[in-house]
């Protein structure tokens, strides 16, 4: 064999090592996805999905608990893009790249590997007592807010980042200011790659549970909330408190209450897929 | 909670391997979880899922009482109390009421500073959450509402453990079996020599609380080399397939599953509450002659709650049904005596409201 054919064989062997990683997540995520489809899929009806929590694993219900996680998933919207598109903006365009800015920038990387369970317990203290918001949906949707802002800033950053340094020149050189440069170029250019940060930020937020236990939010409610300020549960709260059930037909309302969880953030992974492969067709330099 | 992160990795693996799925697509090089989502994008648009307006349900009931009453603690009493939630709903339909399960702990910290108005436990109140009550000028009261019967368990296959003593589970259980009890025969000499491997509720439950004090002779004290699970469904999974194991839990996992699990009869060697060995049972710990792991469980209400006549009634309503409902969930109700005994208890906390001393 030549030292060539011994090349080829190597190039070979990492190609089939490297389908062989690729297909093991996959298979993984497949066999759960079936798992829970064959369990849940057939307590999933129109009943499930508008009956309030029972007893009764037949007659239970989601609706408080997906109608709260759309609240929360709106609220934390509302307050998390603002926010977090900001900071990253100011970190990127204005901020000196001194020593302050490389201590924000390492606390930044920190908070995102914070359990989510501290943010909980920082939620209570301050929304939840200091505030004297209770365990209300605004008090959730901030802290959720907190647990994702890290994760907004650091993708605006690199969505900012990757918009070409000429650009920016070419503004200038026109005459406009910074704010003008960011408002009417950089931040157009780079808003798929920040819409998908957030949308994918927020698919995080709507699979948490520990935090908003901690706040309060509660497992049995039997009205949907009409202000911010109502008391609230979401749906991972619910499955969790439906595996931990001793009856078996619980543990198939939380594998369908699981199902619905997930096309939440399948339809929100979808429409960030969306949202990003329009804008790399609009942007054209 | 093993449950809970299995129903996290779901979609923690769904991240996972949408990232191997795209490495080469990568527009932006984003260091977190911003990665190309086809695949996701796919099953999303399969599924269509659409959403509706508000609750409209309005049952006309048969109290115009208004308001809300507010409950949190123990996710052991839970089941209890959402069933009476739901059946109250029909009686008082305007009344809001909402049931939290932050624990026995949690719940009584948010009791004894009056941020709730009723809180379900699965053990007694202590010294030092009572002081703080006092502090904030609330008086209060525990009900009992139902009971439950801790089950001792093995393996289905294991053929060898008939019964067992107290003083058997308190050789096995005392902190000072840490290391040294590891064999079946060390227990009783003719069981065999195999390893004993132990199953028990994670140290922050009522259940292992009430356990070791009813065992070991001192609450939150016993060996730690057992495995512990806040979620007694792994549990009853762990004992379910090892033929070598001992476990213990709430009367309902037992039930459930009885056919994985083998429940073992417990001598208290005192034979004035029935002799030799015992199994749990719903007429056996009614009679209490299931002892000494019948547990009672409680709700309790305080006195600036009692002030409000929809926290009455609630109350009043919950005393009437505990013992129907709880055993619809899987507890084991109360003698008819007792209830009547906790609404006259009741009836005297409200009208000498914040006048008596705390009573448990």
């Amino acid at each position: 064999m030549t030292n060539s054919d011994i090349n080829r064989l190597k190039d070979k062997a990492f190609q089939v090592f490297g389908v062989f990683c690729t297909f093991i997540g996959l298979v993984v995520l497949g066999i759960f996805l079936i798992d829970i489809i064959i369990e849940g899929v057939q307590r999933l009806n129109w009943d499930f999905l508008v009956n309030l929590p029972s007893r009764r694993a037949s007659r239970a219900g989601i609706l408080t608990a997906w109608v709260g996680t759309l609240w929360i998933l709106v609220l934390t919207t509302i307050i998390a893009f603002p926010l977090g598109v900001a900071a990253g903006v100011y970190l990127e365009e204005y901020g000196k790249k001194n020593k302050m800015a490389n201590f924000l920038e390492i606390n930044i990387a920190n908070l995102a590997g914070v359990p989510s369970i501290i943010y909980g317990l920082l939620g209570l203290e301050i929304f939840v007592r200091q505030m004297r918001l209770g365990g209300s949906l605004l008090a959730g949707a901030l802290t959720l807010s907190l647990l994702i802002l890290p994760i907004i800033i650091v993708t605006t950053r690199e969505a900012i980042k990757a918009v070409p340094r000429s650009i920016r020149d070419g503004s200038f050189a026109l005459g406009a200011s910074k704010w003008q440069t960011v408002w009417h170029q950089v931040l157009p250019a780079s808003f798929g790659g920040i819409l998908t940060g957030i949308i994918l930020a927020l698919s995080r937020a709507v699979g948490e549970a520990a935090p908003l236990i901690v706040i309060g939010a509660l497992a049995y409610v039997p009205f949907t909330p009409s202000t911010p300020l109502d008391e609230f549960t979401v749906l991972p709260i619910q499955i969790f408190n439906w595996t931990s059930r001793p009856q078996e037909a619980f543990l198939t309302n939380a594998a369908a209450a699981i199902i619905v969880l997930l096309v939440i953030t399948f339809l929100l992974n979808g429409i960030a897929v969306y949202l990003r492969n329009k804008q790399q067709r609009k942007v054209r330099w | 909670m093993a449950s809970k992160y299995k129903a996290k990795n779901y979609r923690c693996l769904l991240n996972e391997s949408q990232k191997t799925l795209n490495q080469t697509k990568h527009w932006l090089m984003l260091n977190l979880k911003l990665n190309n989502l086809n695949a996701a994008m796919l099953l999303g648009a399969t599924m269509l899922f659409s959403a509706c307006g508000g609750n409209t349900e309005n049952a006309e009931g048969g109290s115009d009482l208004t308001g809300s009453v507010q409950i949190d603690g123990s996710s052991t009493v839970y089941p209890i109390t959402e069933a009476v939630a739901e059946e109250y709903r029909a009686e008082a339909p305007d009344v809001k009421v909402t049931v939290g399960v932050s624990g026995s702990g949690s719940g009584f910290k948010k009791f004894t500073r009056g941020d709730i108005d009723v809180t379900n436990a699965s053990r007694a109140i202590n010294a030092d959450e009572a002081a703080v009550a006092q502090e904030n000028n609330l008086s209060f009261l525990e009900l009992s509402v139902a009971y439950d019967g801790l089950t001792v368990v093995v393996h289905p296959e294991n053929d060898w453990v008939q019964d067992i003593t107290v003083a058997e589970l308190k050789k096995i259980w005392e902190p000072a079996a840490q290391g040294t009890i590891k064999k079946w025969n060390q227990i009783r000499p003719e069981w065999p020599d195999r390893e004993i491997h132990l199953y028990g509720p994670g140290v922050e439950s009522g259940t292992y609380d009430y356990f070791t004090e009813a065992v070991v002779g001192k609450s939150h004290s016993s060996r730690g080399d057992y495995t512990a699970s806040e979620d007694d469904n792994v549990l009853v999974q762990g004992v379910s397939t090892d033929p070598n194991a001992l476990g213990f839990f709430g009367y309902a996992y037992y039930e459930e599953n009885q056919n994985k699990l083998k429940a073992i009869p417990v001598d208290d060697q005192d034979d004035s509450n029935g002799a030799g060995a015992i199994l749990p049972s719903l007429e056996t710990v009614k009679d209490g002659s299931y002892a000494p792991l019948s547990r009672p469980l409680f709700i309790y209400v305080h006195s600036k709650a009692v002030e409000r006549p929809e926290v009455v009634d609630f109350v009043n309503f919950y005393l009437d049904n505990a013992g129907e409902l709880a055993e619809e969930v899987g507890y084991i109700p109360l003698p008819d005596n007792l209830y009547e005994e906790q609404r006259q208890k009741f009836e005297q906390f409200v009208s000498g409201s914040g006048a008596t001393a705390n009573q448990q």
